[in-house]
């Protein structure tokens, strides 16, 4: 805001320092004996590591595993003549991300930076090198054309997006009701019926399972561990006492019981004639769980606003909830942003406890190839694979909240 | 010039009714400190009442009774003729005729100005967007910060944040607004263009009630001065006796610290 003040010639801001990159080491890394020793103590043993990585990946490794096995790694054991319900789905996601991205974006100068188009031209190029097995998935080409597809799907619905958001405002409602039916959409298409084919879920597997899973976890035990929050703060005493007990029995007992608990003990309970999906029943505890931990965390974050602005709320005559509603969870759930995000990527890396109660997620799926005689073995390569896919995933999550807070921040 | 100006210029050409009738409020906190013995208190429609006092002498707890923002054990209190009750209906619809303005502002720092203004006439009054909007914007032209009106307030300076505070709680059509220290909290650079809008708003027939340390402030623009001092209202007066010619000892020794 004091940037109208012209710049006088005394108080410039003093430029940075060149320095030529063998100045930089000297100052840096070389500056006394002491330094000089642990720099090439580190160097060494980072020169080492690096190197024994690459030969074991060019020539010890056995990378064959990945390709074979690509379509259990993505969809599981999902019927192959039914791919093309995955590639529909995706192409669902790709648009409407696209969109989002596009209307989002609406306000930046230029919509491909270039990051972005080095990104797109890294995507391009992994697409059309990796190799592919020749097998139930389609002809190699024609999966390549369809990969390439969808990231030219992207590129066009962000540019139509922006282009329609420039024009017309209210976009993002919409786009918040498509994404809401693209779910049910996406089931529909995962489980089949009305007029498909139907897939049991205990076909749905590796990556699609996962994601599936931390999904419907994240949009259920948001609402509800908001509610536990507000409820354990509530003046109503048996409201208070639930919220509590049911927070502080969740946080005490392992996830693992829990899912436990979720699969073999909750039929124990039920009725001989029904009968909950195995996949549900972990679904709903992986929410039950996460709830817990999220209303503990909004509560830090209600804690943190202060009593001003509850009395200037309740001072313009709104009611209770309305003050809620409108001045205070808003607020708390902005602070509460990065430790929610956190949350949500611990609960995508816990998905992997399914695996032990007899699920094929995205580490179930790759225990299962390990157990196959054919490739026996070859643990590191699995293990890396399935690791950078997790670790591709939680870095989106944790870069999508960054942006958000960016976008939601309020002052200067 | 907004409607409420009118309607309140009518009122108090009208006659002297009061419009606060605070009696023997009696009030101990949690903890067991009588907070407040027995004050009693008449505010006539139009009227401008300054509470001063010492610190911890329970002023601004007194006038926080005023609506609801803190409970009170004995005595009672009637605003413009509705009894102060424990009923949440009967605070809320008190709460909608009384406006608040904070010593740290209290404006919601996730909404734009605009935003902070029209928040309550809509979600309360039920006001039609458009016209709570052009509301604000009469207000905000009032206040004299017109083209901030779609900053946020983390980006104001503290003067102008309590402008938009006072802008805040007039979009509700008070008939009373009450002033918790609205100044002290300032750099003493943007005391004057706060204390600007109050004397506007006291010209226009508003019946304030504030509590402030603003000397001049009180000498001109207000009807009557009241001191308080640890639980007692001391003395009451009219700004021209008060500063120049106390009552009470304790009034003279109160001036005696602060001028």
């Amino acid at each position: 805001m004091s940037a109208t003040h012209p710049p006088s010639p005394v108080s410039q801001r003093p430029s940075a320092v060149n320095l030529t990159p063998l100045d930089w080491a000297k100052k840096n890394l070389f500056s006394d004996w002491f330094n000089s020793l642990l720099t090439i103590l580190v160097g060494f043993v980072l020169i080492n590591t690096v190197i024994g990585f690459l030969r074991w990946a060019f020539s010890t490794a056995k990378w064959s595993v990945i390709p074979t096995n690509l379509p259990l790694f993505f969809v599981g054991r999902f019927p192959a003549n039914q791919y093309w319900r995955m590639w529909l789905l995706l192409t669902l996601i790709a648009l409407l991300a696209g969109l989002t991205w596009g209307v989002l974006a609406q306000m930046a100068t230029r919509l491909f930076s270039r990051s972005v188009l080095i990104g797109v031209g890294l995507a391009a190029l992994v697409i059309v090198l990796m190799p592919l097995p020749s097998v139930e998935g389609g002809a190699p080409l024609l999966v390549r054309l369809k990969l390439l597809g969808l990231v030219a799907l992207v590129l066009a619905a962000a540019w139509v997006g922006r282009w329609l958001g420039q024009r017309k405002s209210g976009l993002g409602n919409w786009l918040s009701l498509a994404w809401g039916l693209s779910f049910f959409v996406g089931l529909w298409l995962m489980a089949g019926g009305l007029g498909l084919p139907v897939v049991s879920t205990t076909a749905w597997g590796g990556l699609l399972l996962t994601a599936f899973m931390s999904l419907v976890s994240i949009v259920l035990s948001f609402p509800f561990g908001v509610l536990l929050a507000l409820g354990r703060q509530s003046s109503l005493p048996v409201i208070r006492w639930l919220s509590t007990i049911y927070i502080e029995v969740v946080r005490g007992v392992p996830l693992i019981a829990i899912l436990f608990i979720g699969l073999i003990m909750i039929p124990l309970f039920l009725p001989q004639n029904i009968r909950l999906d195995l996949v549900l029943r972990a679904t709903l505890g992986l929410t039950l769980f996460t709830a817990a931990y999220l209303a503990e965390t909004v509560r830090g974050g209600l804690q943190a606003i202060p009593k001003g602005q509850y009395e200037a709320a309740s001072s313009l005559g709104l009611n209770t909830p309305l003050s809620m509603v409108l001045i205070v969870l808003p607020q708390a759930l902005k602070i509460s942003i990065p430790a929610i995000v956190g949350l949500f990527i611990s609960l995508l890396q816990d998905t992997t406890l399914v695996s032990i109660v007899g699920l094929f997620d995205l580490l179930g799926i790759s225990r299962s190839i390990l157990a196959n005689p054919q490739f026996i073995g070859r643990y590191a390569e699995v293990y890396l694979f399935i690791g950078l896919l997790y670790w591709g995933l939680c870095y989106a999550m944790s870069q999508g909240s960054r942006r958000l807070e960016k976008q939601l921040k309020t002052s200067h | 010039m907004t409607q409420f100006q009118t309607e309140t210029i009518g009122d108090n050409t009208a006659d002297n009714q009061p419009m606060i009738i605070a009696e023997n409020v009696e009030k101990w906190y949690d903890n067991g400190f009588h907070v407040l013995k027995g004050v009693s208190l008449t505010v006539s429609k139009g009227e401008v009442v300054v509470v001063m006092g010492p610190s911890g002498s329970g002023k601004s707890t007194f006038i926080r009774t005023f609506n609801a923002l803190e409970s009170y054990q004995k005595g009672s209190i009637l605003v413009d003729g509705m009894k102060l009750s424990h009923d949440l209906k009967n605070i809320e619809s008190i709460r909608r005729e009384v406006g608040m303005v904070f010593q740290q502002f209290n404006l919601f720092p996730h909404l734009t100005v605009l935003q902070n203004i029209t928040l309550s006439p809509i979600w309360v009054r039920r006001w039609p967007k458009a016209k709570a909007q052009e509301v604000a914007m009469q207000l905000l032209e009032r206040v004299g910060i017109l083209e901030q009106a779609h900053k946020f307030p983390g980006q104001l300076s503290g003067g102008q944040q309590q402008r938009v505070a006072i802008a805040r709680s007039l979009a509700m059509q008070p008939k009373v607004m009450l002033f918790d220290e609205p100044t002290s909290a300032l750099d003493p650079e943007m005391v004057r263009e706060v204390l600007d809008v109050m004397r506007s708003l006291a010209d226009s027939g508003m019946t304030m009630v504030c509590v402030t340390h603003e000397v001049g402030f009180a000498r001109e623009v207000a009807d009557r001065v009241v001191l308080m001092d640890s639980g007692y209202l001391v003395e009451e007066n009219t700004p021209q006796e008060f500063f120049s010619n106390p009552r009470e000892d304790r009034t003279q020794k109160f001036l005696s610290q602060i001028l």
